[in-house]
């Protein structure tokens, strides 16, 4: 200590400034930690000190180690004083020091509010700028409300370096004090006009972006800002323009046709590619919200594709990705222009960089048609095969998938196909996915009717394999499609070939090692299996081959039994108890199939995932009102426990013993009927969310028609998709040559034409490609009486929400902004006075710092 | 909130050293640092010849915000805009930001902004602004960082001029680090840059 004071002279303390503190970090790479807290301490000291240049050093070391992750707040009474200092030098500092570390939590800033307004009226202009600066990064509530005024005030200072600041400034100052932004408005739309290009610039920087937000209170300064957008040179304030155009259009149809010419004609001319690039995205904008007015805005559209094209096939790759980007944006409203450039797309696939990738699935994805998925996907499949890393590898998936359901299904003619699809994906090990390969699995089976058989002769194998099981160890996800392939084999077991044999590889030992929620579900799939397995045999008369599969059961059952997770536990005692009294059964001879496949009777619908939101509340229901009085508290709990307990055993007890008659069990399964269709919970079926439209409209009236299946089902090995799209070609082209017959007894001459036809698929029209087969897409039960949408999209949290002002109303009295006169005036003689009004809403700590400063 | 238009800038060297961390949004010091290194770690999976636009999705902001980057030689610059913000724009903006230092520091290099991060801070704000775009214009940047420089000078500096002549003295000590940022060469990549003022 006694030797600090020694080294405390001023020159020693000089000694260490901000490349000193660097170049020692640099020094003690070991121990960097213990270094730094050493500095930090001799910091501490220095800002004890009085001279203002000795602390200012020492803020400005802080700093410094705040980049380095060091939190500096506790000096933030300290760089208040740097900041007050009188010299620029130091003032800076302090300001930029604030900057950093400054924020609404800050209890000391409220101490700032007079220091402020004091720089801001220096005639310095730096000193000026500088808090102008620190203040546009830590202003809050109360700052903007104290200082609004004196900020609109400098809108108009002489100095242009004041006033774009001010101008720049007056966001934040919106953001926080929403009042001031009518009073302020009109001098700042009079900065649009400013002479200064910096300043211009600043005030169109800060309209944009509050009319970006809230559009419809800009609308009547679009002549003005037309008037800037053929007037200006400057590229920054045209792209801001043009973009906000972009925002104004769709409020404004009309404006859009006044843009579009002064916009292509900018499109031909600039050659800074930054500035087309957004003119481009404008007209896109425009043509949107146009969509029906002009009948020749496809030249319009032309020209951007053109431009687009242009992008994209550039060697920069930023401007390859721009392209891919406004590209998607025009997919949406003109999809047919952008198929055109099909190959492009294909070709970015390729690319080596992952980001252009993502933007070009995103494109395809708007691409697919029925005539040409099969050929995309395959691409997509190849591409899977390729994937290094995981994430992209995942993003493939979920986009072959996205690709393929959109618009439920619309674009698959092979659900064979796609069903194979989706068994050659489950080879990806280590995928986050295996959910959604499950989901669709089970959504296509449920829903779509006429391809079950195959769907469950694909699960089956995939049960049999024993990879997925294998591998599950290893927390992989792919071992999801089990649950869906477990399911679907169960709930659909008449279509089984072998049903003993899938039941046998469900009940492998192996299974154990998978999660228990797949687990459960074999449980309980297993007993479905079970059922059809007894009611075949027991028809086909062997009452021997029934036993040995209960006696399978019986077997194997208790593995799950032993389980760790209480659903398979559970389910699986359930379970071997009914498989026991079915075994005395059928010891007796007694015929029990019939019985045991009553448990699972019944045909399940998929309901829509909104179905249960959408139930009216029935008139006359309130559903805050209480059924039964709430007990009072006084009463004791006693006896409840007991209760549950006993009622729940007797429960128990009868469904162990399924002895009913027929009328028993007919009234059950109706019943059962009935509850399956008022559950919507019944199928936890959760397909992408995608776009779906559920009342397609007719597909009641579509027949199911039996698939006449032209492969064999059992498909020995791995599936390959390639098998089908061979398949779907031949089929495609008989299906041509069927039309070309038809044809030719109309005209033989057009022989050519044909024969160009039939070389590509491109120049064929989708209408062509007629489905392999009619399916019966099942469409999402909905409740009677759903109510419409009910979505509200507004977040009462948007801060902007608050900038949703009326400006062209005339300004009240009462809006003027809050003006402290007499202070103002006496500020620099007596600094101490000043903060006298905010210590009464000042916690305690800061006031015993403060009366330092005023000893001062 | 995002109430920013640019939200974030972050200067980092090859290895993920801060050289320059900006936020125009409240983060606790603990979250800057593991922005910055998650960052660093999204931009260094990325080859220099491929886009310069990266989807910060749930880093800062949100879905809206993009990470705009230019890497020269040891150093990276990160800029975190939101989509109000022309991306090419942005790109060129971090050219003129870098140009400006060079001017600034007569022939930029790393050393330079590890040595006086306070005087790279003083030029960013006259680019940027609480996350706006304050100037663009190269000429208006330097004129205005000259004239608060003499200004400083006016005022003898932070420091004593024999501490000055100490860390003189000192920097002879230095291992040698190679200039970095090579301007000679920033022209290639952006080849609007001279349209656009």
């Amino acid at each position: 200590m006694a030797l600090k004071m020694v080294k405390g002279s001023i020159d020693r303390m000089f000694d260490k400034n901000l490349q000193d503190l660097v170049r020692g970090i640099r020094n003690h790479k070991e121990d960097e930690a213990k270094y730094i807290s050493q500095c930090i301490d001799e910091i501490k000291q220095e800002l004890k000190q009085d001279n203002i240049a000795v602390k200012a050093n020492a803020v400005c070391k802080l700093t410094y180690l705040q980049m380095l992750g060091y939190d500096i707040s506790w000096a933030a009474f300290n760089i208040i004083e740097v900041m007050s200092a009188s010299k620029f030098t130091f003032k800076r500092i302090g300001y930029l020091a604030a900057s950093q570390c400054f924020h609404e939590g800050t209890d000391v800033i409220m101490l700032t509010t007079n220091q402020i307004r004091k720089d801001l009226s220096s005639p310095s202009q730096y000193d000026t700028g500088v808090a102008l600066t620190g203040l546009s990064c830590f202003v809050t509530p109360d700052l903007a409300r104290d200082l609004a005024n004196d900020i609109m005030t400098l809108m108009s200072h002489t100095k242009p370096y004041i006033r774009k600041k001010a101008v720049l400034i007056m966001y934040k100052v919106f953001l926080k004090y929403p009042e001031s932004l009518r009073p302020a408005f009109p001098r700042l739309k009079e900065k649009l006009e400013d002479p200064d290009p910096g300043v211009q610039s600043a005030a169109v920087n800060v309209i944009c972006e509050l009319a970006r937000r809230n559009p419809k209170n800009y609308l009547s300064l679009a002549p003005l800002f037309f008037k800037l957008m053929t007037s200006s040179t400057n590229n920054w304030v045209l792209i801001k323009i043009i973009k906000l155009f972009g925002a104004l259009t769709p409020l404004e149809p009309r404006l859009g046709k006044k843009l579009i010419e002064p916009l292509t004609n900018l499109i031909h001319s600039t050659s800074a590619m930054s500035l087309l690039y957004e003119c481009v995205n404008t007209v896109i904008a425009v043509l949107i919200s146009l969509s029906s007015g002009m009948p020749n805005h496809s030249a319009s559209i032309q020209l951007c594709v053109q431009k687009l094209r242009i992008l994209i096939e550039d060697s920069d790759q930023n401007l390859k990705y721009l392209g891919l980007l406004a590209m998607s944006k025009i997919l949406r409203t003109h999809p047919k222009s952008v198929q055109a450039h099909k190959d492009l797309v294909l070709q970015c696939l390729d690319d080596k960089d992952e980001s252009i990738r993502l933007r070009a699935l995103d494109l395809l994805y708007g691409m697919v048609s029925k005539k040409n998925l099969v050929e995309i996907v395959k691409k997509l499949m190849s591409h899977v095969d390729k994937a290094e890393g995981t994430t992209y590898r995942d993003e493939l998936l979920t986009k072959i998938i996205d690709i393929c359901s959109q618009c439920n299904y619309q674009h698959i003619t092979n659900f064979q196909w796609y069903i194979s699809v989706l068994v050659e994906l489950t080879r990806l090990e280590g995928t986050r996915h295996g959910h959604l390969i499950a989901a669709q699995m089970l959504d296509v089976a449920i829903r779509v009717k006429a391809i079950r058989k195959f769907a469950v002769s694909q699960m089956s194998a995939l049960l049999d394999r024993a990879h997925l099981v294998a591998s599950s160890t290893q927390r992989n996800g792919i071992c999801e499609v089990l649950y869906a392939a477990a399911w679907i084999c169960g709930e659909f077991s008449e279509h089984l070939q072998e049903p003993q044999q899938t039941l046998e590889a469900m009940l492998r030992p192996k299974v154990t090692t998978l999660p228990g929620h797949i687990q459960a579900v074999y449980v309980q799939n297993v007993v479905k299996l079970y059922a059809a397995i007894l009611q075949q045999k027991e028809q086909a008369a062997e009452p021997e081959a029934a036993q040995d599969v209960t006696q399978l059961m019986v077997e194997r059952l208790p593995q799950f039994v032993q389980s760790a997770d209480l659903e398979v536990q559970e389910r699986a005692s359930c379970i071997l108890q009914l498989v026991k009294h079915i075994q005395k059964l059928q010891a007796k001879d007694v015929p029990v199939a019939e019985e045991v496949s009553a448990l699972f009777a019944g045909e399940l619908n998929p309901v829509a995932p909104k179905a249960q939101k959408k139930v009216p509340v029935p008139e006359g229901l309130d559903l805050d009102a209480w059924i039964n009085e709430p007990p009072s508290d006084s009463e004791s709990e006693d006896e409840k426990p007991k209760a549950i307990f006993h009622e729940e055993e007797q429960r128990h007890v009868k469904q162990r013993q399924p002895e009913a008659d027929e009328e028993e069990l007919a009234r059950r399964r109706e019943a059962r009927k009935q509850e399956q269709a008022n559950n919507p919970f019944y199928i936890k079926s959760s397909p992408s969310p995608q776009k779906r439209y559920q009342d397609l409209p007719g597909v009641e009236h579509i027949p199911v028609v039996q698939i006449d299946l032209s492969v064999p089902l059992k498909v020995p090995g791995m599936p390959a998709s390639d098998q089908y799209v061979k398949l779907e070609e031949e089929r495609r082209q008989r299906q041509r040559l069927e039309k070309d017959r038809k044809k030719k007894k109309k005209k033989d001459k057009e022989r050519k034409g044909r024969a160009r036809r039939r070389g590509s698929l491109l120049s064929e029209s989708d209408e062509d490609v007629a489905p392999a087969q009619q399916v019966d897409i099942v469409t999402e039960e909905m409740p009677e009486n759903a109510l419409p949408s009910d979505e509200d999209d507004k977040d009462p949290n948007d801060p902007y929400r608050a900038l949703d002002i009326d400006l062209d109303r005339p300004l009240a009295d009462s809006e003027k902004l809050p003006v402290q006169k007499h202070r103002n005036a006496d500020t620099s003689k007596s600094p101490e006075k000043e903060h006298v009004p905010v210590t009464e809403k000042k916690p305690k700590k800061p006031k015993k710092k403060e009366k330092k400063l005023r000893e001062k | 909130w995002p109430a920013k238009m640019i939200q974030a800038i972050l200067v980092f060297n090859n290895h993920g050293k801060p050289r320059l961390v900006r936020f125009y949004q409240r983060f606790p010091e603990e979250i800057q640092q593991q922005i910055v290194r998650e960052t660093f770690h999204l931009v260094l999976k990325q080859d220099d010849n491929i886009c310069n636009f990266l989807e910060g999705g749930s880093l800062i902001g949100g879905s809206d915000y993009k990470l705009i980057y230019r890497h020269y030689a040891t150093l990276y610059f990160v800029f975190c805009v939101d989509s109000s913000e022309s991306e090419l724009g942005i790109l060129d903006l971090i050219q003129v930001f870098v140009e400006t230092l060079d001017k600034c520091f007569e022939n930029v290099c790393e050393l330079d902004l590890i040595f006086h991060m306070d005087k790279v801070h003083y030029i960013l704000q006259e680019v940027v602004m609480g996350g706006m775009v304050l100037e663009t214009n190269m000429n208006e940047i330097v004129a205005q960082i000259e004239a608060q420089n003499r200004l400083e000078k006016s005022e003898g500096g932070l420091s004593a001029a024999p501490a000055r002549a100490v860390s003189a003295v000192k920097n002879i000590n230095l291992p040698e680090i190679p200039r970095n940022i090579n301007i000679g060469d920033l022209n290639i990549k952006v080849p609007n840059l001279s349209q656009f003022v």
